[in-house]
């Protein structure tokens, strides 16, 4: 039942979005989130956004995961 | 796909299996709470390269398959009462009640629908007026919000033909209930993602203080459940158990507050029977007096009748990780995901589905 990938926000009208999941376009509310704009990533789940992603740090922790084993040489 | 094909880099998963291969002694026993978990372990082949002294076994993690018998048998008896229009998600249908299922109902002309979300649910109350639409409440805490916004904007709308069957559950009691059922055998869990995403890390942590056992929040794809794995395989062989965040783009240490308001303003916990494993006291979630005029269990009569489980279907050992489907005689045999003898073939999240569409 969890919808892994995250959507992006195409579009909002009052507290229902448009969004963008792998192309194609489907609606989420926004009763569960707060300042939610256009261009966010969100995690969606049975119509409702849950999470909103904060790239700068989903980039950071990324890189970090990547250095650790890279650099032990793995 | 941004924030996830990147989680699906070969090279990653590849350092951290070896990393894993080269910590990993002793033999353990590692539990994915998460049907959503279950069935990206095996899509993706985890078993198979992980190293013999780590066994992965599933959970109670199906939110269809822990819905105990007597509330199958309430909304099939909801579904028969002549005056309502059934609203759910698809998994329900097919799950086997006491001699029927609502897809069955449905053959026989009783009005269910199949819905994407409860918001697909209001449309159906609004357009309909003059038909009671019932909404089957199964599902966690990532769930349970989006029904608890349900019942609100019905509320607002001043839909007086909405109601919600709530049969919800909550995944921190479960995993108490799991360390005190005998013959349960876990050294560590995966938690779920998206459960997660909602309590937190800190909804963990009343349990976390209470048995210390290691624990890692885990995402859906590869190297989030690698990482994982690896994450708690060094907790155990440290000795030093610890309630790890391995999926900190999307899950907080104080998790979703708005979610939770929400449905804390519309639910309040109470205590759930879940199948395989029993009542779990405050496991459950019941609608407040407030808006009792959206609780169908309190709007209609429902018979309660003398529950049938299904013959032979091992679904509770399976869900508390006792068994493997492999050991129920009756898998891939008279059980199949086209003639489903118990819930666990039925949802697709359900171990014995994901056993017979991956092994
Ligand atoms: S294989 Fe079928 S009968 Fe056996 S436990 Fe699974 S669902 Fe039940």
């Amino acid at each position: 039942m969890c919808l892994a990938i995250p959507s992006k926000i195409v579009s909002i009208e009052g507290n229902t979005a448009i969004i963008d999941v792998d192309g194609v376009r489907r609606q989420a509310s926004l009763m569960l989130l707060d300042d939610i704009k256009t261009g966010d990533y969100v995690i969606v789940h049975a119509g409702y956004a849950i999470h909103k992603l904060d790239e700068a740090s989903a980039l950071e922790s990324l890189e970090l995961l990547r250095e650790a084993f890279a650099q032990a040489g793995d | 796909m941004k924030h996830s094909e990147e989680y699906r880099d070969t090279l990653l998963s590849r350092q951290i299996i070896k990393r894993i291969n080269t910590v990993s002694r002793r033999p353990i026993r590692l539990m994915e709470v998460c049907g959503t978990h279950t069935v990206s372990i095996f899509r993706n082949g985890i078993r198979s390269v992980l190293p013999e002294t780590i066994t992965l076994i599933s959970g109670p993690g199906c939110p269809v398959c822990v819905t105990d018998q007597s509330d199958i048998d309430a909304f099939i008896q909801l579904a028969r009462n002549g005056k309502t229009l059934i609203a759910t998600f698809g998994d329900l249908m097919r799950v086997p009640g006491s001699g029927s299922s609502l897809l069955m109902e449905q053959a026989e002309g009783r009005n269910i629908r199949m819905v994407y979300s409860t918001t697909d649910a209001l449309e159906l109350a609004r357009q309909h007026p003059d038909t009671n639409v019932v909404f089957l409440g199964v599902g966690f805490e990532t769930t349970a919000p989006t029904i608890a916004a349900s019942i609100i904007s019905a509320r607002q709308m001043g839909l007086k033909n909405y109601f919600v069957y709530t049969a919800h559950k909550m995944v921190p009691p479960a995993l108490e209930a799991l360390m005190n059922t005998d013959g349960v055998d876990i050294d560590g869990f995966l938690l779920p993602g998206h459960v997660s995403v909602i309590i937190g890390v800190d909804g963990y942590a009343p349990f976390f203080e209470k048995y210390h056992l290691p624990c890692a929040v885990a995402g859906f794809e590869p190297t989030d459940i690698l990482q994982a794995i690896l994450c708690l395989a060094e907790q155990i062989e440290t000795d030093a158990p610890s309630l790890a965040n391995c999926y900190p783009r999307a899950v907080s240490a104080g998790g979703n507050s708005k979610a939770r308001e929400v449905m804390n303003m519309v639910f309040e916990p109470c205590d759930a029977a879940w199948r395989g494993i029993g009542v779990i006291p405050g496991s459950g979630l019941r609608i407040r007096d407030e808006y009792g005029a959206f609780d169908a269990a309190k709007q209609f009569e429902i018979p309660i009748i003398q529950t049938v489980s299904p013959k032979g279907c091992a679904c509770g050992e399976i869900l508390t990780g006792k068994i493997t489907p492999l050991q129920c005689p009756l898998f891939k045999t008279v059980c199949t995901p086209v003639d489903p003898v118990g819930p666990c073939m039925v949802s697709s999240e359900g171990t014995c589905a994901a056993y017979y569409k991956y092994n």
